[in-house]
C-alpha cells in the first residue's frame, strides 16, 4: 500500500498524463525541491543540485509520455535523478568504493559486573524527531554524505526519500538484496556517527563543557 | 546462557536489525529476534538507537530550496511537457 505522500504523487502524474490544467506546476514544484534535495545530498554541491534538479526535470517532461504506469512515477523520476546525479561526478564525492564492514560498525561492549554492557550514548537525550535542531542536522547529513557512494544512494532512497525496497532496487540497478545489505551497513555506519556525537554532548556535559 | 554465545547471538542479531525494522524478515527469524531481546537489554538498546537513526534520516533534510525558476525554465520545461503530451 502506497504512503499518502505517495498516493499524492501517483494522483499528479496521472493529472499531467491527462494533460490537467494546472498539473504541470503541481508538478514542478513537488518534485523540483524532492529533486533538489537529493541531489544536494548525493553530490554535495548547491550549483549540481540545481543542475541536477532542472536537467531531471526537462527528462521528465521529454519523456513523459514513456511513464506506462502513474504508481511508479517517484521510481521513475529518481532514476532520471541518479543518472543526472553521475553526470556530475565529482572525485571527492564519488570516490572509488570502500566497502564498510559489518564488524567495523558494531559497538564494543564490555563486562559490567556479570552483564554484558555495549558501548553507547544515551540516545534518549536526543531532541524530538519533528524538530532537529541544525546542529543536529548537520551531523545527520555530513554522516550520509560520507558514506561511500553505494552505501549513500541506497540510504537517501530508502530513509530520506521513503522509497520501497523493489524501487529503490529498480532505480539503482541493484537487487533487493543488495540494496537491503546496503542499507543496513549505511545505517549502521550514520549511526555510529551520530553515536559519537552524543557521547562528546555527553562527556562535555559531564565535564561542564558541553551544550545539555 | 554463556556469555561467549550470548555474544555471538548478538552479532547475529545486529545482522539482521534492519530487515526486522523494516518488515522484511521472515516470521520464523522474526520470532528468534524477537526471543532474542526479550533476554538482552543491550540488543534492544541498540535496536532503539538504531530505530532512531532511521528516522532522525528521514528528517534530515536541509532548509536549502533550489532557487526560484526563472519563466525561461519554466517554459523551456513546458514546452518540453506539451510535445510529449502532444506524442500519446
Amino acid at each position: 500500500m502506497p504512503s499518502p505522500q505517495t498516493q499524492d504523487e501517483i494522483e499528479l502524474a496521472r493529472d499531467l498524463l491527462a494533460g490537467k490544467a494546472d498539473a504541470f506546476d503541481r508538478f514542478v514544484e513537488v518534485f523540483r525541491s524532492k529533486i533538489f534535495q537529493y541531489a544536494l545530498m548525493m553530490c554535495g554541491h548547491r550549483e549540481d543540485a540545481e543542475e541536477v534538479a532542472q536537467d531531471t526535470l526537462f527528462k521528465v517532461f521529454e519523456n513523459f509520455e514513456q511513464l506506462r504506469e502513474p504508481e511508479r512515477v517517484r521510481a521513475w523520476v529518481f532514476r532520471i535523478a541518479r543518472n543526472a546525479c553521475y553526470m556530475k561526478r565529482r572525485k571527492s564525492v564519488f570516490a572509488p568504493t570502500q566497502e564498510l564492514s559489518l564488524d567495523d560498525l558494531l559497538p564494543h561492549s564490555e563486562q559490567d559486573g556479570g552483564h554484558r554492557k555495549l558501548e553507547i550514548a544515551d540516545w534518549s537525550a536526543l531532541p524530538d524527531d519533528q524538530v532537529l535542531r541544525s546542529e543536529l542536522r548537520d551531523v545527520i547529513q555530513a554522516a550520509i554524505q560520507e558514506l561511500p557512494e553505494i552505501y549513500r544512494a541506497v540510504i537517501l532512497l530508502r530513509d530520506v526519500e521513503e522509497l520501497s525496497t523493489d524501487e529503490t532496487a529498480q532505480v539503482l540497478d541493484i537487487s533487493p538484496e543488495s540494496v537491503k545489505t546496503r542499507l543496513h551497513r549505511a545505517r549502521l555506519a550514520v549511526r555510529r556517527t551520530l553515536d559519537g556525537y552524543l557521547r562528546g554532548i555527553q562527556s562535555g556535559v559531564e565535564h561542564g563543557t558541553g551544550q545539555p | 546462557m554463556e556469555p561467549d554465545n550470548h555474544s555471538d547471538d548478538c552479532k547475529q542479531i545486529f545482522a539482521l536489525l534492519s530487515e526486522y525494522l523494516d518488515a522484511e524478515l521472515n516470521p520464523e527469524s522474526c520470532e528468534d529476534i524477537q526471543a532474542h531481546l526479550a533476554g538482552c537489554p543491550p540488543c534492544i538498546e541498540f535496536l532503539e538507537s538504531l530505530k532512531r537513526t532511521v528516522r532522525l534520516c528521514h528528517n534530515c533534510e536541509s532548509a536549502e530550496a533550489p532557487a526560484p525558476l526563472g519563466p525561461e525554465t519554466r517554459e523551456k520545461l513546458l514546452a518540453a511537457y506539451r510535445k510529449s503530451l502532444s506524442r500519446r
